[in-house]
């Protein structure tokens, strides 16, 4: 059923460069749909999508929804906040119960590492991670590359920063392995203690000085520092984070006025970016957001395998 | 599914057996003929037609296992693991004695819930040598009732899973039980560092995201402890020792005289990491299953004496409590079933004999903590195992007797098979 060589999507680690290209030119032409007065088609009509988000979404649950809509499938939403999970209904009992309301695909976001993995051991349906713990956000890095290569119109060659806490991000994992699949030399930089080990092995390259970074890169992915892991022994304060790490409008200036700057969402400006470069012309933030539709109407499309 | 066929022993043949006796490490034939539980002869030649032969030809009798640490239920957990159901798994396992961790409802704290639960254990068709908590209720601060729970019995003091965090309480501990000589077991893994990690920190739980927990939450805990130890010239044992910076640590303090013993389970010994590779929870284990590197130094640790035995840490939870996801998922897995036959599967592959891995669950367990090692010889009480050394087999759910299921080695490759126990007058068959 699925054009892809995958029956789900949970991750972008081992997935080949022509799955890639193939969800990404496809996001391209919808595009192009998303652009017309009518933005529907009725591809997958009659699917049924779940969005079952045990952790809060508005970004990823609203795109995928909307991308389901305008697919023409039928979608339903999940939320752990309002669910018999707060009445003490198991993870498993959860599932099952959903299963049993027959449901052809499942876009799940959870806390827990593979969780989207353990999703298989209760139902066939086909499952799309939106997001696991610290482990992966395909779709995330899918709309990333997407908005890359949009603007550049390549993604093989370039030089991409990822800036911030790598070590909790499953957006830097998933960007990590579709853009260095794809060809890009990909520099992580933030503080040491928020970047793993090891994480050069993963074919990056591994920097914790912010304006050699921005010299060096064609575009930068600001992640989000949690403002939770300020002043507990992992950052020390807000404002040294804001001076070592913070993308603002004097940095670029001096070093790089060219840069494309990105952005996963929610932002805190001021943190790690600053209003300037978020709402200036560097940023091609929202059109991350209207990309992020396009890939999953993409994703949603090729992993069901619709009518053209 | 398994059974156990469990039997009055007396008037049984065991026929043309090969007997391996640890204390001589030499191997003789004998027909071992028992009489209401009392070897009578090791070396039988009359008229077999009276008596139940069990033919035991190319097959191993040797004294039963003794498990060092091992996690039941009872009291209070009986849905997980009653008294009974483990015993039956011990047994199946080749176990006549398992030292009872405290943690269960309430703790084995007190005086009152040690000879409670020797009263629950009084028929068991196994002994059950209990393990005192270190601090009330396993609270990591006020210490149990050590002295009177040691002149009533127990073997060691721990504070099971739980690692006793606070470094003057743990001196004061090793201390204190010294007076009674039973060693302090105290779980090595610094919390801080811990970090409510799960995956052995590495490359791979980079790649899966999964929160690590690094090789120095183990080291850094094992060197305070061995420090402490040594100060007072205390005596400690060192459980699931996972890493080979920890086998380093221990040698040393050995090799300077310290009184330290170690371990190793069979998990660690034969898995590693990459099991979590699927993030199915019946792998999350505290300590984490590590790096090859780290698996080959625990093996070459069990050659060169470093660690001295193999226990099952075995860790029983329900179906419930292990099929949700990896972080909602609770640590530990079961293993006596299947601790010896794995651990002789992993460790033949790496020259060793399995008179040599019997010496580390039947010998050298009970040295750590004083126990005697019966012996077969004519006119003792009939304590022994029966193996097939030549038995290779795959572990599934039906040779689980516990009342838990997770084990992380179903699916594993086995050698060797305990056929039978014999114990306290019984003979079980295990089918």
């Amino acid at each position: 059923m699925s054009s892809l060589s995958v029956k789900h999507l949970f991750g972008l680690q081992n997935i080949p460069k022509n799955d890639i290209n193939n969800i990404l030119d496809t996001a391209f032409k919808f595009r192009e749909v998303l652009d017309r007065p009518i933005k529907k088609v009725p591809s997958l009509k009659g699917k049924n999508i779940l969005n079952l988000f045990f952790e809060n979404s508005t970004r990823t649950k609203m795109s995928f929804e909307l991308a389901a809509k305008r697919l023409s499938a039928d979608v339903m939403n999940f939320s752990s906040n309002t669910s018999s999970l707060k009445k003490g209904e198991s993870f498993k009992d959860t599932i099952q119960n959903l299963h049993s309301m027959k449901v052809d695909c499942i876009v799940i976001r959870h806390s827990s590492p593979g969780s989207c993995v353990n999703l298989t051991n209760y139902m066939d349906a086909t499952i799309i991670n939106g997001g696991d713990g610290f482990h992966e956000h395909p779709t995330q890095a899918l709309l990333d590359m997407m908005s890359i290569k949009e603007k550049f119109g390549k993604i093989k060659g370039l030089e991409i920063g990822i800036v911030g806490d790598i070590l909790h991000s499953r957006v830097a994992r998933s960007n990590i392995y579709g853009l260095v699949t794809m060809g890009a030399k990909v520099t992580v930089c933030g503080p040491a203690n928020l970047i793993p080990k090891n994480i050069s092995d993963l074919g990056v390259e591994v920097c914790y000085d912010l304006d050699s970074l921005i010299e060096k890169v064609d575009a930068v992915n600001i992640l989000r520092i949690q403002r939770e892991r300020m002043g507990i022994g992992i950052v020390p304060s807000t404002r040294e984070y804001r001076q070592l790490f913070g993308v603002n409008q004097n940095r670029l200036k001096k070093i790089n006025q060219d840069l494309v700057v990105l952005h996963p969402g929610p932002i805190n400006r001021g943190v790690e970016i600053s209003s300037d470069i978020a709402d200036g012309e560097n940023s091609i933030i929202l059109d991350q957001v209207l990309n992020g539709v396009a890939v999953r109407m993409s994703v949603l499309f090729l992993l069901l395998g619709g009518n053209q | 599914m398994a059974q156990l066929k469990s039997q009055k022993l007396d008037r049984y043949l065991f026929s043309n057996c090969g007997i391996y006796c640890p204390s001589s490490k030499k191997n003789i034939k004998g027909n071992i003929l028992i009489i209401d539980g009392i070897i009578e002869d090791l070396n039988f030649n009359g008229d077999a037609s009276n008596y139940n032969v069990v033919e035991c030809k190319e097959k191993i009798i040797c004294p039963s296992f003794l498990d060092l640490r091992c996690h039941f239920s009872e009291p209070g957990f009986e849905d997980t693991e009653s008294l009974n159901s483990g015993a039956k798994a011990a047994i199946a396992g080749g176990y006549s004695q398992v030292c009872m961790l405290p943690n269960t409802y309430p703790v084995l704290d007190s005086l009152d819930n040690i000879e409670s639960l020797y009263y629950r254990a009084k028929d068991l068709i196994i002994d059950i040598l209990p393990i005192g908590s270190i601090t009330k209720g396993l609270n990591g601060i006020e210490l149990s009732e050590i002295g009177l729970m040691a002149k009533s019995g127990i073997v060691a003091i721990s504070d099971a899973h739980k690692m006793v965090e606070n470094s003057q309480i743990l001196r004061n501990a090793i201390e204190y039980s010294g007076m009674f000589g039973i060693p302090v077991i105290n779980h090595p893994e610094n919390m801080d560092l811990k970090n409510s990690g799960i995956a052995h920190e590495s490359l791979f739980s980079t790649e899966k995201g999964i929160p690590s927990i690094p090789s120095i939450a183990e080291t850094v805990a094992i060197y305070r402890d061995l420090e402490i130890a040594n100060y007072v010239n205390g005596k400690i044992h060192i459980p699931h020792v996972s890493c080979s910076e920890s086998v380093k640590l221990i040698s040393r303090y050995k090799d300077m005289g310290l009184d330290v013993t170690a371990e190793v389970t069979p998990h660690h010994l034969g898995l590693t990491q990459f099991k979590l590779g699927e993030f199915d929870a019946r792998y999350k284990i505290s300590p984490p299953l590590r790096s090859e590197e780290d698996r080959l130094a625990l093996v070459d640790a069990l050659k060169t004496g470093v660690i001295d035995c193999i226990s099952s840490d075995h860790f029983p939870h329900k179906i419930e409590d292990k099929e949700s996801d990896l972080i909602n998922s609770k640590s530990g897995v079961i293993g006596l079933e299947s601790a010896f036959s794995y651990s002789y599967k992993i460790l033949s592959e790496s020259g060793f004999s399995i008179e040599q891995v019997i010496d580390l669950f039947a010998v050298n367990s009970r040295k750590i903590i004083n126990v005697p090692l019966n012996m077969i010889e004519k006119g003792s009480k009939a304590d022994f195992i029966l193996i097939d050394p030549n038995i290779d087999w795959t572990f599934e759910p039906s040779n689980i007797f516990s009342k838990s299921k997770n084990s992380a080695l179903i699916g594993e490759k086995m050698k060797g098979k305990i056929e039978a126990v014999a114990f306290k007058n019984k003979i079980h068959i295990i089918e």
